[in-house]
């Protein structure tokens, strides 16, 4: 069995990557200057972050791999991202609401990672934290400008939100990794973290004047690597060509 | 040199008896080297070159990010893409401080934006080139940033307050950049085989392209001339064009790098090198909409603006719902 700490690092890592990624596609066609500035400031944090954790995930791996061979170097199957933060960008809606449901999990999971009984986890989970708090006010206040601002802004926002929410609950699952890491006491129980979730979310819902769905059908199969999307596959051409077709070469 | 071909009021300059005392207080001004500031009197001829310059400056910041980020997500390499992204963020940056600066003066970005996106406003020639290979990042960075620069740089004392204060923010970042696309350019021409001839092809594709960038040369443009009187600009275009010559090609030489000029020599009695003039026909061709990426770039502006209309009137809607509600609550 690999070790349970590589997969929880590999997890955090390539959610930051794989979203981080997605971000980036905005690169100068963002409906207006000030979102090309902000989304490439998202995408440069997640990016940063990816870098910590996939090192630190290759240094506890200890056989020579870097966050470069993690991140290029890998197939989809060894991906251990969750299913929403692969999902292709849609209208800017749709990415606005995506990176506003991950962030209302990711302050709330690297708040508790900051009490790491690993030192390293919780350094990165508190250098990360401060961003991720930016990016999670940044997403509020986008949700609820577009959601409360015109019919059709508002009906697009419901429209992404419909699409996203089969992917919130794969965030809250618990498996065999999560529990070896409750046990050394490095990481929480992702199913603890639902409540507060809760909390953070209808709030901003409610002032965006958006419906949550009523099904909580989760779709699943990302952060165990089981089953990932079709878009995974694809990113990770365009993300990993340069590497792939000259494996010989530094850059 | 990221504004070309600027056009002036199209009269030769006038003498200072030529002047109405106003004109003559202004053109003393400038010449004690006086920044204009937005309230100050200025002529109409001047405030409208301007907005034209620094329009186009903005403009070709804003496209500028489209053959940058046509590589973002393919960067080798994750510090490659923080870079890069980095990068293109300042640029977008870049855009916000002199469409400010133009703001100063009168005119909108909504406004600057229309007249972009209608084609009635131009942005540098060089963003209409295509990036093939991820060595053009780099030669990006060392030719195209290495020329704006050199522009730039003397821009920081242009006459215009808000202009030369905004230059000098982005004069710092364009030598970041500047840097970080010749390290790429360093590491491609000390790589593997396919490596070298990569940086290689991006030099033979940009060289030409770059030397435009300066704009044909305009020893006897009456508004060139003008131009300099007011100094909006301040050099001529070959003064910069073989200012970026001679400091390129011994770069090219330490990269081992060949500069696709036959006719590329130092030339001892003059103190620079001699080089070859670029195509102006292609450089005309592309000023018109005939670059080779011209219609994508065009189309990938107007779709960004059109795609984010519901965007940008959504979070104005709730703006006024927000602001009637405080004033219904008071």
């Amino acid at each position: 069995m690999t070790d349970p700490l590589f997969e929880f690092l590999c997890r955090l890592g390539d959610n930051t990557l794989v979203l981080g990624h997605r971000v980036s596609e905005w690169c100068g066609v963002a409906p207006v200057l000030e979102e090309d500035i902000a989304l490439a400031n998202t995408a440069l944090d997640l990016i940063g972050q990816t870098t910590m954790w996939l090192n630190l995930a290759g240094e506890v791996e200890g056989a020579g791999r870097d966050a470069d061979a993690l991140a290029f170097r890998r197939d989809v199957w060894d991906f251990r991202n969750l299913l929403l933060v692969e999902q292709p960008n849609g209208d800017f809606g749709q990415t606005m609401m995506r990176q506003f449901l991950f962030d209302a999990w990711h302050v709330l999971y690297l708040t508790e990672l900051e009490k790491s009984s690993d030192a390293r986890v919780a350094a990165i989970a508190e250098k990360s934290l401060k961003e991720a708090r930016y990016h999670l006010d940044r997403a509020s206040e986008t949700v609820i400008g577009l959601g409360d601002g015109t019919e059709e802004s508002n009906a697009r926002m419901q429209a992404a939100l419909d699409r996203l929410w089969p992917y919130v609950g794969e965030m809250f699952d618990s498996d065999a990794v999560d529990m070896d890491m409750v046990a050394k006491g490095i990481a929480p129980d992702p199913g603890t973290l639902r409540p507060g979730f809760d909390a953070t979310v209808n709030p901003v819902l409610r002032k965006a004047t958006l419906t949550r769905p009523e099904s909580d059908f989760a779709h699943r199969g990302g952060r165990s690597g089981a089953r990932h999307s079709e878009h995974l596959g694809h990113l990770l051409t365009q993300m990993q060509w340069l590497q792939r077709a000259y494996p010989d070469a530094t850059w | 040199m990221y504004a070309q071909m600027i056009k002036s009021t199209g009269q030769n300059v006038k003498s200072p008896e030529e002047m109405d005392p106003q004109e003559r207080a202004f053109q003393e001004r400038v010449d004690a080297g006086e920044k204009i500031e937005p309230k100050d009197w200025m002529p109409e001829g001047y405030r409208r070159t301007l907005i034209r310059q620094i329009g186009q400056h903005a403009h070709s910041e804003i496209v500028g990010q489209l053959p940058e980020g046509n590589w973002i997500t393919r960067a080798p390499t994750l510090e490659r893409k923080a870079i890069l992204l980095a990068k293109v963020q300042d640029e977008a940056g870049h855009g916000l401080y002199l469409y400010c600066a133009a703001e100063t003066l009168g005119v909108s970005r909504d406004h600057l934006t229309r007249d972009l996106l209608s084609g009635k406003m131009k942005y540098s020639s060089i963003f209409n080139y295509p990036t093939l290979t991820w060595a053009d990042m780099g030669a990006v960075g060392w030719l195209v940033d290495g020329a704006a620069i050199m522009n730039q740089v003397p821009l920081q004392r242009t006459s215009y307050g808000p202009y030369a204060r905004a230059m000098v923010r982005i004069c710092k970042e364009e030598s970041f950049h500047q840097r970080q696309g010749f390290d790429i350019m360093m590491k491609m021409a000390n790589g593997t085989e396919a490596q070298r001839k990569m940086a290689q092809d991006a030099l033979n594709r940009f060289w030409y392209p770059s030397l435009m960038m300066f704009g044909p040369s305009d020893e006897n443009s009456v508004h060139s001339a003008q131009n300099m009187a007011w100094k909006i600009k301040m050099n001529t275009n070959d003064e910069l064009r073989q200012k970026f010559v001679d400091q390129t090609a011994p770069q090219a030489a330490f990269l081992g790098l060949t500069i696709p000029d036959e006719h590329l020599k130092w030339n001892e009695a003059r103190g620079h090198y001699d080089f070859s003039e670029p195509d102006w026909d292609e450089f005309f061709d592309v000023l018109k909409g005939n670059g080779p990426c011209s219609a994508d770039r065009m189309e990938a502006r107007n779709r960004a603006w059109d795609e984010g209309a519901w965007v940008r009137e959504g979070l104005l809607a709730h703006a006024e719902k927000k602001k009637a509600r405080k004033v219904a609550a008071e």
